[in-house]
C-alpha cells in the first residue's frame, strides 16, 4: 500500500526573476513499511523534498498524496491538522520543547490530538520503554545527551501513530555510538511494527541501513535503489 | 487550553532573569503611577473636603436668590427647614450658617472681616472648627473666635475687645462690641486672614436677623454623589423658595483647578506609560525573535497557529499580571502609610501651597479605583502591544522559521 505518491513534483524559487528549480519534476511513491534514505550532496533538494512530503512547504508544480489524500490544495490550518494526525517529524536539532520533560514532550502531540489521559499515559510509558529512556522521563532536554534527545524526538514523532516518519538528517549531531543506537531503534520499529521511515541524510551509517536509497542531484532523482 | 496554560507558565519561567526584569519594570511603573494618582486624588479629596466643610458643604440650601447676590437680605428663616425631613443614609450631617461682612476694629486698626454665625457645637463636628483653636476657649455664648492672621493684624489677643461695624438685615446699622474668647489658626490663608466665628444667635442679633440663616450646609458620605442628592433635595424643597446647589456649582474655581491638575497628571502618566510601553514591546519583540525557530517547530509538528497565539497571549498575560501584582503590592503599604500620615510640607513648599490657598500637606487617597485604573491601563497597553506577536505568529512561515 502506497503511503506517499509524488507526481511530477517541482519546487521553483524566484519564479518571477531568476527561477531556481530546487526540485525538478520528481515522481516517486513510497510504500508502507519502507525504510528509505534520500541522499545527495548539500543543496541537492533533500530537505525541500522532505518538506513538501510533510506538508511544511508547498510545491510549485505537481501533486503530493499522503495515504491517498492530496495535500496540495489544503489550506494552512488543514495542513497543520493533517500533519498532526498523519505525519511524524524528527529534525536534525532534536527540537524538543525545552521547558517540558522527556515524557511531557512525548505527550505533547497526544494532548494536541485530544487523546484521553489513560491512553496517553500508557502510550508515553510504552514509547519511553521502547526507546530505552524510561529512566530519563522526568528530565528536561537540557539534561539529556544528544542521543537521548533524539530518541525522545523519535518517540514524539511516533506518539501520534503517524502513517510515516520524516527524519531530516536525524544523526547529523550525534556521535557514532548514539547514531548506531538510534538506528537500531528505528530499524526495529520498522521491522517489527512496519513503521515507514523516510530520511534525508549524508550519513553513510544511515545509508548502509536503508532498504531503499533515492539519490538526488540538482533536484532530480538520479537513482532509486531498492535493497 | 490547559496545555497552552501549562506551556505558557513554563515558558514565562524559562528565562527567570528576563521575566523578573520585565515584571519589575512594569511593577515600578504601576507603583509610581499608583503613588502619583493616590496623592493626586488625596489632594483633591482634601481640597474638596476642606472647602466643603469650611465654606459650602457638599450641598448647600439657600434662599433662591442668594447665590446670585450673596447679601444678608437674601437669607432665609431656618424654621422653614424644621418641618422638612432632611435625613438620608448618604447625608452625614447638616449645619445652619449665617455669613456676612463687617469692619473689625481694635484700637486704631480696622480690617474687613468675614463673619460666620455658626452653631459651635455642630460646627465642631462639621468643620472640626474646635481643632483650629490655638488659644483661649472654644465654647462661648457671646464672644468671638478670631482667625490668627486677622487677630495679629488687629493686634488682638484672647480677652481683648473687638468692635464690629456693618450693615444688618434690610439695611439696619449693625454695631457691637465682643470679647475675643479664642484664636483659631486655619491652614487656608483666606480664612486665616479674615474669618471671625460667632455663635449663630450672636451674629443673628448683631445683624438684626433673628432665626435667619444664609445657608444650610450638608455633608455627604460621598463628595461625588451630589447630583442625585440635589435632585432629591429639590423635590423636598419644592414650593419653598429655597434652592440647592452642589459644591461643584458653588466652587467652580476648585473644579477647574482639579480638572487642570488631573489632566496634567495624566500627561505625566502617559509619558510613564510610553516609556514602559517600549520596555514591554522590547520583551515581546525578543519573545518572538528569539523563539521563531521554536514556534515554527510547534506549528510544524501540529500545533495550530491559533494555539501558538493562545500560548503566547497567556505568557504575555502572566508576565503583565505578575508585574501589575508586584506594583500593587509595593504601592499598597506606602499608600496606606501616607493615607494615615499625610506628608506635611514645610519651608518654601508650604508657603507656595498656602499662597495658592491650599493646606500645605500632601494627603494620599485610599481607593481601589487607583489600583484598578493603573492595572487596567497597563493591561490595555500590553494588549495593544500584543498585536505585534499575534501578527508575527499569524504570518509565521514554517520553512523560514526552521531556517532561523
Amino acid at each position: 500500500m502506497k503511503v506517499i505518491e509524488l507526481k511530477n513534483l517541482s519546487k521553483i524559487y524566484n519564479p518571477e526573476t531568476i527561477p531556481v528549480r530546487a526540485i525538478n519534476d520528481v515522481t516517486l511513491s513510497v510504500k508502507e513499511g519502507e525504510f528509505t534514505a534520500i541522499v545527495g550532496p548539500s543543496g541537492c533538494g533533500k530537505t525541500t523534498l522532505l518538506n513538501m512530503i510533510g506538508g511544511l512547504d508547498i510545491s510549485s508544480e505537481g501533486s503530493v498524496e499522503v495515504g491517498g489524500v492530496s495535500i496540495q490544495d489544503m489550506n494552512e490550518s488543514q495542513l497543520t491538522a493533517f500533519r498532526l494526525q498523519h505525519i511524524g517529524f524528527v529534525f536534525q536539532a532534536y527540537n524538543l520543547i525545552p521547558v517540558f520533560t522527556a515524557k511531557e514532550n512525548i505527550e505533547f502531540i497526544m494532548v494536541l490530538q485530544n487523546m484521553d489521559a489513560k491512553t496517553m499515559q500508557e502510550r508515553s510509558d510504552d514509547l519511553l520503554d521502547r526507546m530505552g529512556i524510561k529512566n530519563q522521563k522526568n528530565r528536561r532536554p537540557s539534561e539529556l545527551s544528544g542521543g537521548q534527545q533524539q530518541r525522545v524526538a523519535v518517540a514524539r514523532a511516533l506518539a501520534a501513530r503517524p502513517k510515516f516518519v520524516l527524519a531530516d538528517e536525524p544523526t547529523a549531531n550525534l556521535d557514532s555510538g548514539s547514531t548506531e543506537d538510534l538506528l537500531d531503534i528505528m530499524a526495529k520499529l520498522n521491522k517489527e511494527e512496519k513503521i515507514t521511515f523516510i530520511f534525508s541524510t549524508h550519513d553513510q551509517r544511515v545509508i548502509d541501513r536503508a532498504k531503499r536509497v533515492i539519490t538526488l542531484e540538482d533536484g532530480v532523482i538520479i537513482s532509486d535503489e531498492h535493497r | 487550553m490547559i496545555l497552552s496554560i501549562k506551556l505558557a507558565w513554563k515558558n514565562v519561567w524559562r528565562s527567570k532573569k528576563r521575566t523578573w526584569i520585565t515584571a519589575s519594570s512594569i511593577a515600578f511603573s504601576v507603583f509610581f503611577a499608583c503613588l502619583m494618582q493616590s496623592s493626586q486624588l488625596g489632594s483633591y479629596e482634601n481640597m474638596i473636603d476642606n472647602s466643603a466643610r469650611f465654606f459650602t458643604g457638599h450641598l448647600g440650601i439657600h434662599q433662591v436668590d442668594f447665590w446670585e447676590d450673596q447679601i444678608i437680605d437674601n437669607s432665609f428663616d431656618q424654621q422653614a427647614l424644621l418641618e422638612l425631613d432632611l435625613t438620608k443614609p448618604s447625608i452625614l450631617m447638616g449645619v445652619p450658617r449665617l455669613s456676612s461682612f463687617a469692619l473689625a476694629s481694635h484700637g486704631d486698626r480696622t480690617k474687613g472681616a468675614a463673619l460666620f454665625g455658626v452653631s459651635l457645637e455642630e460646627e465642631a463636628a462639621f468643620s472640626y472648627l474646635e481643632r483650629k483653636l490655638i488659644k483661649g476657649d472654644y465654647n462661648t455664648e457671646s464672644g468671638v473666635l478670631m482667625a490668627a492672621g486677622l487677630a495679629a493684624n488687629l493686634n488682638l489677643n484672647v480677652g481683648d475687645t473687638l468692635v464690629l461695624m456693618g450693615q444688618g438685615y434690610h439695611g439696619v446699622n449693625a454695631a457691637g462690641k465682643y470679647s475675643v474668647t479664642g484664636i483659631l489658626k486655619f491652614p487656608i490663608p483666606a480664612l486665616n486672614q479674615g474669618a471671625i466665628y460667632l455663635p449663630l444667635e450672636t451674629l443673628q442679633e448683631f445683624l438684626s436677623a433673628p432665626n435667619m440663616i444664609s445657608s444650610y450646609s450638608i455633608l455627604l458620605e460621598d463628595s461625588q454623589d451630589t447630583e442625585g442628592m440635589k435632585a432629591h433635595m429639590e423635590t423636598i424643597l419644592k414650593g419653598k423658595e429655597l434652592g440647592v446647589k452642589t459644591w461643584q456649582e458653588m466652587l467652580p474655581d476648585l473644579v477647574s483647578s482639579i480638572e487642570l491638575d488631573y489632566y496634567g497628571g495624566w500627561v505625566i502618566l502617559v509619558i510613564l506609560y510610553i516609556v514602559i510601553g517600549f520596555g514591554i514591546f522590547g520583551t515581546f519583540l525578543m519573545m518572538i525573535k528569539e523563539r521563531t525557530y521554536e514556534l515554527g517547530i510547534l506549528n510544524a509538528i501540529g500545533m495550530t497557529k491559533r494555539r501558538v497565539q493562545t500560548m503566547v497571549a497567556i505568557e504575555i498575560f502572566l508576565l503583565i499580571f505578575l508585574g501589575v501584582l508586584m506594583g500593587v503590592l509595593m504601592a499598597t503599604p506606602i499608600i496606606l502609610y501616607f493615607w494615615a500620615n499625610p506628608i506635611l510640607l514645610s519651608g518654601d513648599a508650604a508657603l507656595a501651597m498656602e499662597k495658592f490657598g491650599y493646606e500645605p500637606i500632601i494627603p494620599f487617597a485610599l481607593n481601589f479605583k487607583i489600583f484598578y485604573n493603573q492595572g487596567i491601563s497597563i493591561f490595555v497597553i500590553a494588549l495593544f502591544l500584543a498585536i505585534y506577536p499575534m501578527l508575527a505568529i499569524k504570518q509565521l512561515k514554517i520553512i523560514k522559521a526552521l531556517k532561523e
